[in-house]
């Protein structure tokens, strides 16, 4: 599906505001992190992928899997304004009895493709996906966002070797580089070095672009399909709560949700009615 | 009874069977092809079989995906790593959410001999057990290997198979079905029970013979599933012999002998003992020493009957 380009900007800003409102219903949750990686999500879900809400269980669909699952409040907004379920219940996020968990959870609510959370496996999950697509002869693409904090983990390294490995060229994976993790700045609290080289190194097809520039985004996904034999890594540059002042590259806004007038005051930023 | 196998062999023959009935069916391992024996998969059906290098956590993950997208994924390395190493992506990527994910772990147990403890797990079943979802089958021969792989194929949901190094008595006819959760009743009696699994089910059944020989009569059952655990057949067995005697390849805390202690306990209290490896790592040697050496005997087996006898009411 292809959208006109400032519907695809709308979208973006709507679920932004969801996001805000989903956090300070719930109380908790990560803003920064969700709003840091909306335009790829938004992107990937109103632009690029093969997708019918109706039919989520289709074996020809395209997948997303949201390796950062923290970052939950993103998936469940985005999935609500695509149609795969009713928005009202982004209302429930994190309440008893809610199929929005606090971390998805793949078997309680559609369009979820992986149940994630804990960090660094999402990538692997998806290189599986790959791997199944190319067994079956079926041409479906796979895309996966990690965290850039989330690849201190050792597995993702594992996974990258992997994918290069098998020449996944079905796989594309976004890296969400807003340069902030719980502790501090990634830089202080665990280097990633040079990040594009590092995958580069792995076997890469590396894609160097803003996170927050969507005609980046769409023709990055372009670029990677047509890259044969290799995986796809687009280091996305991003910040931290992008678009609410108060929230951007601001740490504290990692795991913290906004309260009575900040979140007013982030809404207002966002764009909602007065 | 005279013929033996190792469990891991008859583990790599049952792929290749369940492989060539079920083209979904796709094999993964780490390194350890030769060792699990998924070599046979590979060889049969080359474009099924992934090896991952010595990346047992990327495996697992992998395994999830493929599950995910509608493959049978059976995963192998050694129990050691195939359950310690990688139990935070079982528990995450493969048990919550319910895929349909096979774990074959070979060399379990202190059988796996000179590599030491370091490759000798003696705490996966409860690794297993405790995770949600996780069935956990336990085979005690090769006849049990091929009726778990087919079992565990035909479960909708994540399956752990613990499968030894160590060659061991074939137990069980041709003929045999193999019910997942059901115990099976190897031989009647009606002074004590031995409830085993895996590779001391055939050391329960010389203990069975010696104790026979001084006029105890022992029921032994044989408990290939440890999750499901055939609650029913565990207390009927307390119910009617009145003492009970676990024996396992495993630590005694958390393995069989906690599952049958939590059964009993709840439903039908008799005396209890359990045999297996008393709170402690193993160590390099031959396999048929470090059983001696643990306690992994039907000496050992026939004295805690007799201890457990003792303290019936």
């Amino acid at each position: 599906m292809s959208i006109p380009f400032h519907v695809l900007q709308g979208k973006v800003q709507e679920i932004r505001r969801y996001i805000i409102l989903m956090t300070t219903a719930a109380g908790s949750g990560h803003p920064g992190g969700s709003l840091s990686a909306t335009d790829i999500v938004a992107a990937l879900y109103f632009d690029v992928m093969r997708i019918d809400p109706k039919r989520p269980d289709d074996p020809d669909r395209d997948r997303f899997v949201l390796s950062k699952g923290h970052a939950a409040p993103l998936l469940y907004a985005t999935l609500a304004e695509r149609g795969f379920f009713p928005v009202k219940e982004l209302m429930t996020l994190r309440k008893l009895g809610s199929r929005l968990q606090g971390h998805p959870d793949m078997r309680k609510l559609p369009g979820v493709e992986m149940s994630t959370g804990s960090l660094g496996q999402g990538l692997s999950a998806a290189n599986g996906m790959a791997l199944a697509a190319r067994l079956d002869g079926r041409d479906y693409r796979v895309y996966v966002l990690l965290g850039d904090g989330e690849t201190q983990e050792g597995q993702v390294w594992e996974a990258a070797m992997a994918a290069a490995h098998y020449k996944l060229d079905n796989l594309t994976a976004f890296l969400d580089y807003n340069g902030l993790q719980i502790d501090g700045p990634v830089e202080e609290v665990m280097s990633l070095g040079q990040v594009a080289d590092k995958w580069r190194a792995f076997g890469w097809h590396v894609i160097e672009i803003d996170g927050h520039d969507l005609k980046a985004i769409l023709q990055a996904v372009e670029e990677a399909k047509n890259v044969k034999g290799k995986p796809t890594m687009v280091v996305a540059r991003t910040i931290k709560g992008k678009g609410v002042s108060f929230m951007e590259n601001q740490v504290d806004w990692h795991g913290s949700a906004p309260k009575g007038e900040q979140a007013t005051k982030a809404l207002i930023e966002l764009g909602a009615p007065r | 009874m005279s013929e033996k196998i190792a469990t891991r062999e008859a583990y790599g023959k049952a792929l290749v069977q369940i492989g060539a009935e079920n083209p979904d069916v796709v094999v993964l391992d780490a390194d350890l092809s030769k060792s699990t024996k998924t070599i046979d998969f590979k060889k049969a059906y080359p474009d099924r079989f992934f090896d991952f290098g010595v990346a047992e956590q990327n495996m697992i993950g992998t395994a999830a995906g493929l599950a995910a997208a509608g493959k049978i994924p059976f995963c192998s390395s050694f129990a050691v790593f195939a359950t310690g190493r990688v139990f935070d992506q079982v528990r995450q990527s493969v048990a919550y959410p319910r895929l349909n994910v096979k774990i074959g772990a070979s060399h379990a147990g202190i059988t796996v001999g000179e590599d030491g403890s370091s490759h000798q797990s003696i705490e996966d079943i409860a690794l297993m057990r405790v995770l949600p979802n996780v069935t956990v089958f336990v085979p005690a021969d090769a006849v049990e290997v091929a009726g778990a792989v087919r079992a565990a194929a035909a479960i909708n949901g994540p399956v752990y198979i613990r499968l030894g190094r160590a060659p061991v008595p074939v137990l069980h006819g041709e003929d045999f079905v193999f019910k997942p959760g059901e115990a099976v009743m190897l031989r009647d009696g009606n002074d004590a029970t031995i409830i085993s699994t895996g590779i001391m089910v055939a050391v329960a059944l010389e203990a069975a013979d010696a104790l026979s020989r001084e006029g105890i009569e022992v029921r032994v059952l044989d408990i290939h599933t440890i999750k499901p655990i055939d609650v029913s057949a565990v207390v009927q067995a307390a119910r009617e012999t009145g003492a009970v005697v676990t024996a396992e390849e495993h630590s005694i805390i958390g393995g069989l002998g906690s599952a049958v202690a939590e059964v009993l306990a709840e439903n039908y209290p008799v005396p209890l003992k359990r045999v297996g490896i008393e709170d402690s790592f193993g160590e390099s040697g031959k396999p048929d020493e470090l059983m001696a050496k643990y306690g992994l005997t039907s000496a050992n087996i026939v004295l805690s009957v007799k201890r457990a006898m003792k303290r019936k009411r």
